[in-house]
């Protein structure tokens, strides 16, 4: 697949970055195969996680061959937020990631597919599928929240440990028409509701930080991404060249 | 629903030979055994052993394919082996409530398996070593599977009868997706040519073991074959399962490793040579390659996860909605 040459450079970017946090948190979803606390969790964590590759395909289609990005990119190249690259961890923690990323994407595709913008069709499908994600992750917040007090305190520190990659959501992408004060607000709100209901207490810490803010968009990323692609892209760089 | 055989009533010790014929005519008019239906113990007890050995083994059998979604070389298929991998849980969850229908819930059968007083098939004791292992779980394993499973979409019993119907059409989806695979690899570059190869080498065996001991060694093949739960032989299974593959091979330009496999004009089918049963036995006991590995993992996975589902379960009593095991 060819680049979509009649999209401006901007558009491109913001196609990278979104594609590159559904290609890498649909990367870490695909890791609880086979290691998830319940069968039913199994096939809705693989759900997920393919809804997200199915909108990386596309996004990154728009900037070139899917393949070549995903595959032949070192690091410092990918645009993907922080956050979607944080380790899998309990499952609390990759429910707090989940229900942190699905509302922010729940918001910015319903506003995307309701512009006339280059991502309103992928964004009116996969605001659908997104919806899905983020009430999975709220549904699971509350049992884990309001459960025992032992998946309270599980889910009270995944909430606390993932607090400080959420202030990069908002900062401003080129090529992405969305007003991030309005987001923020909105995201906040929601999130705040969940964490409520949930009677977990809204993380205090700071949400944005030296290397937070806009870091992932702007190819600094953590530790632990280059062991992840260090295996995701092993194969594929073993037998230049060849096709799959 | 089998017309003849009705719900039991268990004080009604007289009417007893009533429903054991009534079972055996409706076993014999080819109609279906309902979860209601009387049926005697030991029919109700092979079945349970028989549908979660085979939910055992789509559990266990996630994690060797599952070893290669995170290094899969392609997007498309990264795609396709997670979806299958989805699949094999969603296969699962019939079964094990197919099992369910019998009185036997999920809990309890999963106690068995990690605790190792129910087994799985042997197959998935085997290492996925190489990306061309994928291709050939697909195209032999599944490929094995599925001639072992069609069979069983005409079974005695309704909701495994049921339930095989939809996994047959999943797996034989899977198997030509690992077919696809292999070829891509045997028309690729040398390299992945010799990974294909490779990979079917170590494979063969395993999957003609799949179909169980020889006849003459089966010991629970005949009453399931007079109770309709099983309709053909080991032997015959196998037969019909190497004669399939033997032209595939030759389309995906790959060998089989067996040097006495060759068509024998007389009888209509192929002749192969002997299997390995001392292999066979000795990987059933727990020796093979990867049983402790699978075990172990499974294990885990839900010693790790009892957390996650106390809390539900706590939610639900809370709350008074939600199962604790079905969420969202």
């Amino acid at each position: 697949m060819t680049a979509d040459m009649t999209l401006d450079a901007t558009t491109r970017t913001a196609a990278l970055a979104l594609g590159d946090d559904a290609l890498v948190l649909s990367h870490r979803l695909g890791e609880w195969a086979g290691h998830a606390p319940v069968l039913e969790e199994e096939v809705a964590l693989a759900n997920i996680a393919l809804d997200l590759l199915g909108q990386a395909r596309v996004l990154l289609s728009m900037v070139g061959d899917e393949d070549e990005l995903a595959y032949l990119r070192e690091e410092r190249a990918f645009r993907n937020l922080q956050l979607v690259e944080q380790p899998n961890g309990d499952f609390a923690h990759t429910i707090a990631r989940q229900l942190y990323f699905s509302t922010y994407q729940h918001l910015l595709y319903a506003e995307l597919a309701a512009a006339e913008g280059p991502f309103a069709p992928l964004a009116a499908k996969a605001v659908k599928e997104v919806a899905y994600h983020r009430d999975h992750a709220e549904q699971w917040t509350l049992r884990l929240g309001d459960g025992t007090d032992e998946s309270r305190e599980r889910m009270r520190r995944a909430c606390g440990a993932l607090w400080r990659f959420t202030g990069e959501m908002f900062q401003p992408v080129a090529g992405l028409d969305v007003d991030g004060t309005a987001l923020e607000a909105a995201w906040l709100a929601s999130v705040t509701a969940v964490l409520d209901r949930a009677t977990l207490p809204v993380p205090e810490g700071p949400r944005t930080g030296a290397w937070a803010a806009g870091a992932g968009r702007q190819g600094l990323h953590t530790e632990s991404f280059g062991r992840m692609l260090a295996e995701m892209q092993h194969l594929h760089r073993s037998h230049p060249g060849a096709s799959w | 629903m089998a017309t003849a055989a009705q719900a039991y009533d268990r004080t009604d010790t007289a009417g007893q030979d009533a429903y054991e014929r009534a079972f055996d005519a409706a076993v014999a008019a080819d109609e279906r055994i309902e979860p209601r239906d009387w049926m005697p113990d030991a029919y109700r007890a092979t079945l349970v052993r028989q549908i979660a050995q085979h939910a055992h083994s789509e559990i266990i059998g996630m994690q060797p394919e599952a070893n290669w979604i995170t290094r899969a070389p392609s997007l498309r298929r990264k795609a396709i082996l997670m979806a299958k991998v989805q699949d094999e849980a969603g296969h699962g969850l019939y079964l094990y409530s197919a099992a369910e229908t019998l009185g036997t819930g999920r809990d309890e059968l999963l106690d068995k398996l990690h605790s190792g007083r129910q087994k799985y098939s042997s197959i998935f004791n085997y290492p996925t070593l190489t990306w061309a292992d994928v291709g050939a779980i697909g195209w032999l394993v599944d490929g094995a599977a599925i001639t072992n499973q069609v069979p069983l979409c005409r079974c005695s019993y309704g909701p495994y009868a049921r339930a095989m119907v939809r996994i047959c059409k999943e797996e034989s989806f899977h198997q030509r997706q690992g077919y696809e695979l292999l070829l891509a690899l045997s028309n690729g570059t040398p390299e992945q040519h010799a990974m294909a190869q490779d990979a079917v080498d170590r494979w063969w065996w395993p999957s003609l073991m799949m179909f169980g001991p020889p006849d003459d060694e089966s010991s629970h093949s005949a009453q399931s074959m007079a109770w309709k739960i099983k309709r053909h032989s080991n032997d015959e299974l196998r037969q019909r399962f190497v004669d399939i593959c033997v032209p595939q091979a030759e389309s995906l330009g790959l060998t089989l490793p067996d040097p006495d496999l060759k068509w024998n004009e007389e009888r209509g089918q192929h002749d192969f040579g002997p299997i390995d049963w001392t292999e066979f036995w000795d990987v059933l006991k727990g020796n093979g390659p990867c049983n402790e590995q699978r075990i172990t993992q499974r294990r885990r996975a839900h010693e790790e996860g009892a957390w996650v589902r106390e809390a539900a379960a706590a939610y639900a009593a809370k709350h008074g909605n939600g199962t604790g095991e079905q969420q969202a």
